[in-house]
């Protein structure tokens, strides 16, 4: 029973990071209906900025800088290339952010080359017990951070302007520009709100707690297990995106256990095959409906 | 005024036949000029270049069977890589000797394991129809990556019949009716030059690849292709025309795992060894899926030629540049950060797809379209999206 409440709190712990990262291919699907392939070189960019600043600026200093610089890149990508082809439909850009992704990730990866650098610094410290339960402190500092987070976008896309703008635009966009609300403006904020959520998430990946391994291609993979968790829930569902994000964690920490280290990842992805056989638009995605 | 505009000449007629029959003769006469040289290449070129093309042919091959699903039937899959690994399990396990006792094998005749392999394939793209006839875009792109995943955990737990990651575990070479494709059995030699290991495998995939592109030609062209069109375009419509919705979304699925299986037996023939992937960025893992889906995307979503071109970029790109580095001394470096030619090239393809789909979404083959005007303009249904 130990062992079970145990993977429950770590599994909730990784889920919430998953929910971070689902959250924004979700904030991008919502305002933009492309779906972000890369999201993955997000995440490592983040990281990799964390990484090359750490040594002049302290964990703190470089973390805030890796997470505004993934927000900024994410800001790049939606400026300089998606902005710019308004008549593509929404297929084909995603599949330009797989160029995009293809790109960054060899580029991160290259620099890289053997070193696996760890980022949870600040508090990589010596698991703890409650009550016969052995807990991270990664894992619990992610839930924290992750409750907090979501929460303040979930109050800001109930009651900010912003958000009013966001869900105005995902409802019906020529209406809303009709409104006068810029949607130029409402997507360039969804990525970076996007980029920093992925920003954020690395911090948390790169750890021994959380991956055991440092900042490298696998990170990259983590951060695609992700989707899934997205689609699960619905891709244009905030809610359900966080439900994915708990689902997934939990999964992979269960299966993990219970069936085997090798099936954990591919688990994760029968859970979602499951799901979406019985409701094709996920959790709390809303239904497609055709009209003849 | 009125008299000018009679006098003015009449807007064209359209072609006169002659000059119809004048277009189609020099394409088929450019079609054959193509193939001498295909055929006489290895005649000219040592075993590493015969190597680098047989991996390019590995790349059409598979990119003829995602750009029918793709691009035809308008079905993003990710799953290609695991159709591939599919394929070349097997082709080893059916062809593999039956008295092995590590590794389980049938030691059926390898002419017919190749043909099993590619029926492998294309049942088990059909056994995902549930899923795909459900699901449409990047819902269906990112369900298809599952089987990716499967498939990494298949082929490390599935020892038996993949050899498992660490050691893998060798293929039988290919032979048809007794004629070995290695550098045994009869010498052969072609105006001086022998026929050995290297040509003999570059005449087989050059027969393949020019099956898999006639057979996608014609299956593009016939009622099938037109029902895959009108399901990529409107389900609703398609079915409110009578075309079988679910029957066309799993054939379009299993075709083009079959052309996927197809790779997959040609790529461990290849390698000359079945190595199942340590992680999902491997032989058969999600970076494989990514290059299928930029070779299609490059040529241009759809066009069977554009997936050859495509193939020619993506796979070829990093041998040739492997080749010529020797000579030119690049990539020369090593350790971190060494530029390698299959960095370069992922770059390559990487800033293709942005450009294509920024600047010409359909792709290498709308370019050619618009180049060599031809008749095939007036049909916009065969071109893809």
């Amino acid at each position: 029973m130990n062992t079970f409440l145990q993977l429950v709190v770590n599994g909730l712990g990784k889920g919430a990071v998953f929910a971070l990262l689902a959250l924004g291919f979700v904030i991008i699907f919502k305002a933009t209906e492309v779906v972000n392939f890369a999201h993955g070189s997000l995440v490592l960019f983040g990281g990799y900025l964390v990484v090359v600043t750490r040594e002049s600026l302290g964990w703190a200093g470089a973390s805030l800088v890796g997470i505004v610089s993934a927000g900024l890149l994410a800001l790049l990508l939606e400026r300089l290339l998606l902005s710019r082809s308004r008549h593509a439909d929404a297929n084909s850009l995603a599949l330009l952010t797989i160029g995009v992704d293809v790109i960054i990730t060899e580029e991160i990866v290259r620099r890289l080359g053997v070193t696996l650098p760890f980022l949870g610094d600040a508090w990589d410290a010596q698991p703890f017990q409650i009550g016969g339960i052995t807990l991270f402190r990664t894992h619990l500092v992610a839930l924290l951070v992750a409750a907090v987070l979501i929460t303040a976008f979930t109050l800001a896309f109930k009651y900010s302007n912003w958000g009013v703008a966001m869900r105005a635009q995902a409802e019906n966009r020529e209406a809303a520009a009709l409104m006068g609300i810029r949607s130029s403006r409402v997507t360039a904020t969804a990525w970076v709100v996007a980029g920093v959520l992925a920003g954020v998430a690395v911090l948390f990946i790169a750890t021994q707690d959380f991956s055991g391994a440092g900042l490298s291609r696998g990170t990259h993979s983590i951060a695609l297990a992700a989707f899934p968790a997205a689609i699960l829930g619905g891709l244009d569902s905030t809610a359900g995106a966080v439900v994915g994000g708990l689902v997934v964690g939990l999964v992979e920490a269960l299966s993990a256990q219970y069936v085997s280290f090798d099936f954990s990842k591919s688990a994760v992805f029968l859970v979602m095959l499951v799901v979406l056989v019985v409701r094709p638009s996920g959790l709390f995605g809303t239904r497609e409906s055709t009209r003849v | 005024m009125s008299d000018t505009a009679v006098k003015s000449p009449a807007p064209a007629p359209p072609a006169p036949p002659a000059k119809r029959d004048r277009t189609r003769l020099i394409k088929a006469l450019l079609w054959i000029a193509l193939l001498v040289v295909l055929l006489a290449i290895p005649l000219y070129l040592d075993a590493a270049w015969l190597k680098a093309g047989q991996y390019m042919m590995i790349g059409g091959v598979g990119a003829i069977g995602l750009t029918l699903l793709v691009g035809q039937a308008g079905q993003l899959s990710l799953a290609h890589a695991f159709f591939l690994l599919a394929g070349a399990t097997g082709y080893t396990v059916l062809s593999g000797p039956a008295e092995d006792e590590r590794v389980f094998g049938l030691g059926l005749d390898p002419g017919l394991s190749l043909v099993g392999a590619v029926a492998i394939a294309a049942l088990l793209g059909l056994a995902f129809a549930p899923v795909s006839g459900r699901l449409r875009g990047i819902y269906l792109g990112v369900a298809s990556l599952s089987l990716v995943f499967l498939g990494l955990y298949l082929g490390q737990s599935a020892e038996t019949l993949t050899g498992g990651t660490s050691t893998g575990r060798t293929p039988q070479p290919f032979s048809l009716f007794g004629f070995p494709f290695t550098n045994d059995g009869p010498e052969i030699a072609l105006m001086g030059v022998p026929i050995r290991q290297a040509e003999r495998t570059w005449y087989l995939f050059l027969l393949l690849t020019v099956l898999a592109y006639v057979i996608a030609r014609a299956a593009v062209s016939s009622r099938i292709g037109r029902s895959w069109r009108a399901v990529r375009d409107n389900e609703a419509a398609a079915s409110v025309m009578g075309v079988n919705v679910t029957r066309a979304k799993a054939g379009a699925f299993a075709v083009s795992s079959a052309y996927a299986g197809l790779a997959g037996a040609m790529t461990v023939l290849w390698f000359d060894i079945l190595k199942p992937d340590e992680s999902e960025f491997g032989t058969y893992g999600i970076n494989i899926s990514i290059a299928f889906l930029a070779m299609v995307i490059i040529g241009g979503l759809g066009s069977v030629p554009g997936a050859l071109v495509g193939a020619l970029i993506v796979n070829g790109l990093p041998q040739v540049l492997s080749l010529y580095s020797a000579d030119l001394g690049w990539f020369s470096g090593t350790g971190d950060g060494a530029l390698t030619p299959i960095l370069v090239s992922s770059f390559v393809y990487g800033a293709a797809i942005i450009l294509v789909v920024l600047f010409e979404p359909g792709g290498l083959a709308a370019i050619g379209r618009r180049i060599t005007p031809s008749k095939k303009r007036h049909l916009p249904e065969e071109q893809g999206k």
